[in-house]
């Protein structure tokens, strides 16, 4: 491991303690007990002597024209070293992960409450934000565009980015039609539904630590889901090579997609480079609100038809996606939410649309299932509609239109790996209840909804249960390229055969350190594997979303495993002079099934070191036909996962306490059972946050609750006990035949929550979050 | 910013008379968020942790005086039987850490209409001890509240305790919030009986400007009982009484709409709250049997 000379104290994090166990068994997280113990050094942490503090000049307004900018007095305030703005921009100023629109300090415009419009650097933090409230920004406060069904049609809006050449402020529109569209059907269904904005909410705040380096380029340490994005993002804005942008991991505290697109990045730098010294940014929650995107909110007109027996015959469908100022993920968002949004069932006529617009509202990106999460409350909120009005079990109706392997979903794409759903469904359904509550015996409050408040002691406590199943692709789609690269080395050390991993792939959180020496270990045969600090020195692992590492980065490890390992038999084969067929690699000797042990894996490496870099390519996908949205392959998989929820309902004050809240998920191999659960529990936490708390709320483009004051997300005393039912279906085309994990149980948890909320009210429920007022209808 | 810690009551008014703009801190549960947000930036903090008059609860002649800097968590584990209404209402502020450092004192100094201890300290009648060089003063908790997030404390005075009589019959607490702990009141109730003097006293949460008494429910429930001889022959409070006194309890709030809540379903809300705790308290009362909390 390369040394910066300046590398700050307490980073790159080190995570080189080794684990034991292989693919299927449970080590634990080398950072597990120092997260618990507090002695983690997260990014917030990163110090280097003599640094500066860099702060944001944000917009006020969620449009306005920037008539002028007077940095004077911010710029003569004692203990400021550079006030920044676009001006100074080095590069390109302009940034984004697919279309680049927006801007690293604002120009004439800014299109949203939040948008960075100038930089502080000084010796203090507290001396940077005073200097901040110093610039003086002449605005033109202008009539924001925040309606996003609006922004799609209506010509007589001004278009926020002419520059797009697409009709009014639309980022994508993507319409997906299979088989008939003048089809009827016996029984007919239809709602529109709307969710709110959520947040990530990671606990860690944006931060990092730039350092500028003797070649004139730039150490930058971070955390972020992304290095190589990131790398490529900056490095255009400050006009640099990307060979003078050089990112090192520090420790994360949460992504969920947050962490996808640039914050601090290129601003840190910019004034690292302008003032010559390390310089630290960091964001307060408030600040954090602003700095990165949410989930889109969104409205979803969904109409079914079925037959009398229950067979689904078509799905109309309307969706917009308000992805606000500007694009980041909205174009996979609508990729997402009109491929998935049959739901993991078959429907033979589908007319599906999707819009997703620019406004000046908060921007939204990726956030843990991003464009599966909306349809999922829409598409099983329809289902349980349709069973109401066949007067079937709800459970059995989906189980009659499930998709299984060998079903073509509405994009034609032929699923050709198991699609377990019936199965998943029926494990769901068999789980055993919490039991009943006793409303004779003494209640116990803090069991009921309201708990310690005292809210209720059982009167108007109605429970219900309900299900929710789910269909979410996993890894890159439409044709990306999407690869990891891995660097495996193997060597001697202290008599001892030593493996060292080295990825770009972020640990955010879900456990790839783990995996990747698990997977090292099972395929090298050796104890001892090191992770090597993610950094820019390796080549690119994309990022860590869409339940992609364990299937991409870890087909990279795997396959720079194997090389290694063909590399090491080669030399076995020339030392001992002839070849020796089926070799393999156990507990550090080389091994024959014929000849028995055959060598020291350490005496074939002597004082040599072998060590190979391998990319990792999935299978080829397709994209959208624009107009009919069919296409061959377009997600090169798809992950499925059934929550059932059990929840008490107080009717009269609109207060809800989660029972159970179980999930059965297909899981393709199992590589770490325990890291599973947990991955599995906590997605399932953030999705019943959006069913019943969390939302960003915005009124004429503003943020009214920029803090986890009044942005609710559960406690512990809100999180039920979760049972967790893991089945293992392999995909023969993923690597141990891994199945996506992460995604899948954020986006069932939410709508089995909101399903069995009506079950206990009989409501009609249209929005996520139900808060107290919509199911005391006291929401006006 | 200055950190001062003063080592006596004497000490602290004499710091706080000199430099009236100083932030006195205790618990700090309020005052370092707003610090943190940048919301508020004191000349300096005069820490009162370490001041031994404000530490404490005592009891004489059936009044107990809580020190301002008697956490919480004190609250809920010393004085539960004496004073069940504040403890429950303890009880609901946020997390055990938060519980072993907040105190009812800073709860006071913040006076927003939503602190959690206000609605019980306005049922049982509570007066708060303020203290200044000039003088020692107590005044009815519903004076002390001026406005959101006003006292009637003087800019030389500290809040050095607050007085509350034992309870002498049933009290109750209860507050929603949009999750199950870690939560500011959307809106709360107390209710407290006063068998002693056949009165009600209520007390509403984040209902107002202030932390505000429902008069006339109070008026109306404490008639209804004394004119059916209630208070002595105890029997089932009757459906309509009940109704009642949740339509007044509703109509003495003034809500606003804002992030946490509309006002339509704070007016709902309170209802239902005064129904479900005068009912408690009355079983209470009537059985002698404590329900639940």
């Amino acid at each position: 491991m390369s040394a910066h000379v300046n590398a700050p104290s307490r980073a790159p994090q080190d995570l080189s303690e080794s684990i034991t166990g292989g693919v299927g068994e449970s080590p634990s997280r080398p950072d597990g007990n120092l997260k618990v113990r507090g002695d983690y050094a997260y990014s917030s942490d990163l110090w280097a002597e003599d640094m500066l503090w860099g702060a944001t000049l944000r917009s006020p307004h969620p449009y306005a024209r920037i008539a002028g900018i007077d940095v004077g007095q911010a710029l003569a305030y004692p203990g400021v070293y550079a006030v920044l703005t676009h001006e100074d921009v080095p590069g390109d100023n302009r940034y984004g992960l697919k279309i680049v629109d927006q801007p690293v300090l604002a120009e004439d415009v800014v299109r949203f409450r939040g948008e960075a419009v100038a930089l502080v650097a000084a010796d203090h933090p507290e001396t940077a934000r005073r200097a901040v409230e110093l610039i003086a920004v002449d605005y033109e406060v202008l009539d924001p565009v925040t309606d996003p069904k609006r922004a799609a049609h209506d010509g007589t809006l001004p278009k926020l980015h002419p520059e797009s050449g697409r009709e009014n402020n639309l980022v994508r529109y993507q319409p997906v039609v299979r088989g008939r569209q003048d089809v009827s059907a016996d029984v007919v269904v239809s709602g529109t539904y709307t969710l709110g904005m959520q947040d990530q909410a990671f606990l860690g705040p944006e931060s990092g630590l730039a350092i500028p380096a003797e070649d004139g380029g730039v150490e930058l340490y971070l955390s972020t889901q992304d290095l190589h994005s990131d790398r490529k993002q900056t490095a255009r804005a400050l006009g640099l090579p990307p060979d003078k942008v050089r990112l090192t991991m520090s420790g994360v505290g949460g992504a969920f997609g947050g962490r996808e697109d640039l914050s601090i990045q290129a601003h840190v730098c910019m004034l690292a480079m302008h003032t010559g010294k390390p310089v630290k940014m960091m964001y307060d929650r408030e600040e954090s609100f602003y700095g990165h995107v949410h989930r889109h909110p969104a409205e979803m007109y969904f109409e079914h038809g079925a037959t009398r027996e229950g067979k689904l015959v078509y799905l109309k469908a309307r969706m917009y996606f308000d992805g606000g100022a500007y694009a980041s993920k909205t174009p996979v968002v609508v990729g997402n939410a009109t491929t998935l949004g049959t739901g993991p069932y078959e429907v033979p006529n589908v007319d599906i649309a999707g819009w997703g617009v620019y406004t000046n509202n908060p921007p939204c990106g990726a956030m843990r299932g991003l464009g599966a999460v909306q349809p999922a409350f829409a598409y099983e909120a329809q289902m349980d509609k349709l069973a109401s009005a066949l007067d079937m079990d709800p459970v059995e109706l989906r189980q009659r239109n499930a998709v299984d392997q060998g079903s073509v979903l509405h994009t034609g794409q032929k699923l050709d790996y198991p699609a377990p759903v019936g199965e998943l469904i029926e494990r769901a359904r068999n789980l055993p209840m919490p039991p009943e509550r006793d409303p004779a015996a003494e209640p116990d409050i803090r069991d009921l909804p309201g708990g310690a408040a005292n809210t209720t002691h059982g009167e108007d406590v109605a429970r219900g249960v309900g299900y929710a199943a789910i269909i979410k692709n996993v890894s890159y789609a439409e044709g990306a390229d999407d690869y990891s690269t891995a660097r495996v080395s193997l060597q001697a050390v202290g008599g001892e055969a030593v493996a060292m991993v080295h990825t770009a792939a972020a640990e955010v959180g879900q456990g790839l350190v783990t995996v990747q020496q698990q997977i090292a270990r099972t395929e090298l045969g050796v104890e001892r594997v090191n992770i090597h600090p993610n950094d820019t020195s390796v080549g690119d692992s994309g990022s860590s979303s869409a339940s992609r590492q364990t299937y991409i980065t870890g087909g990279a490890v795997k396959t720079a495993c194997e090389a290694v390992r063909e590399t090491l038999f080669e030399r076995a084969t020339a030392r001992l002079g002839h070849a020796v067929p089926d070799l393999t690699i156990v507990d550090g000797k080389l091994v024959s099934d014929s000849h028995g042990v055959l060598a020291d894996v350490v005496d074939i490496l002597g004082d040599e070191v072998i060590e190979c870099t391998r990319e990792y390519h999935h299978r080829p996908t397709y994209p959208l036909d624009p107009e009919t949205g069919q296409s061959e392959l377009v997600h090169v998989q798809h992950a499925f996962s059934v929550h059932r929820a059990v929840v008490d309902v107080d009717t009269q004050l609109g207060l809800v306490k989660v029972v159970a809240l179980d999930c059965v998920q297909d899981v393709g191999k199992s590589v770490n059972p325990d890291a599973i659960v947990g991955q599995i529990q906590g997605g399932a936490v953030q999705g019943m946050g959006l069913a019943v708390m969390e939302e960003i709320q915005v009124s004429d483009g503003l943020i009214r609750n920029p803090s986890f004051t009044d942005y609710l997300i559960p406690t512990i005393l809100d999180t039920p006990p979760m049972k967790v039912d893991i089945i293992e279906r392999g995909d023969p085309h993923a690597p141990y035949g891994v199945r996506g994990v992460g995604e899948p149980p954020t986006i069932s948890a939410g709508p089995a929550v909101l399903a069995a909320i009506r079950a206990a009210t009989g409501l009609d429920l249209t929005h996520a979050p139900a808060g107290p007022e919509h199911i005391t209808g006291t929401a006006h | 910013m200055d950190f001062l810690r003063a080592a006596s009551l004497d000490d602290a008014l004499a710091t706080k008379a000199q430099r009236p703009d100083i932030a006195p801190i205790a618990g700090g549960t309020d005052l370092m968020v707003a610090i943190n947000f940048d919301h508020i930036r004191p000349s300096g903090l005069l820490d009162l942790t370490s001041v031994p008059e404000l530490a404490d609860w005592s009891e004489s002649g059936g009044v107990i005086r809580i020190g301002a800097g008697v956490p919480y968590a004190r609250i809920i584990s010393e004085l539960g039987e004496h004073l069940p209404g504040l403890a429950m209402a303890s009880r609901t502020v946020a997390s055990p850490q938060i519980r072993n450092r907040g105190t009812v004192g800073g709860n006071l100094a913040t006076a927003s209409p939503s602190g959690d201890a206000h609605p019980a300290l306005l049922a049982c009648a509570a007066e708060v001890e303020l203290a200044s060089v000039r003088g020692t003063r107590r005044l009815p908790v519903a004076e002390f509240f001026t406005g959101v997030k006003r006292s009637a404390a003087e800019p030389d005075e500290l809040i050095t305790a607050v007085h509350l009589a034992r309870a002498t019959g049933p009290q109750q607490f209860a507050k929603v919030g949009t999750r199950n702990a870690m939560v500011i009141s959307v809106c709360a109730f107390s209710v407290a009986l006063h068998p002693d003097r056949a009165e009600v006293g209520t007390g509403l949460g984040s209902a107002a400007p202030t932390p505000r008494r429902a008069v006339e429910a109070e008026e109306f429930l404490a008639g209804e009982l004394t004119s059916r001889g209630m208070w002595t022959d105890p029997r089932p409070l009757p459906e309509t009484v009940v109704t009642r006194f949740g339509e007044l309890v509703a109509a003495a709030a003034a809500p606003i709409d804002d992030v946490r809540g509309t006002a339509s379903y704070r007016r709902h809300a309170l209802g239902v709250l005064a129904r479900r705790t005068v009912g408690w308290t009355w079983d209470e009362y009537s059985t002698g049997r404590q329900t639940c909390a």
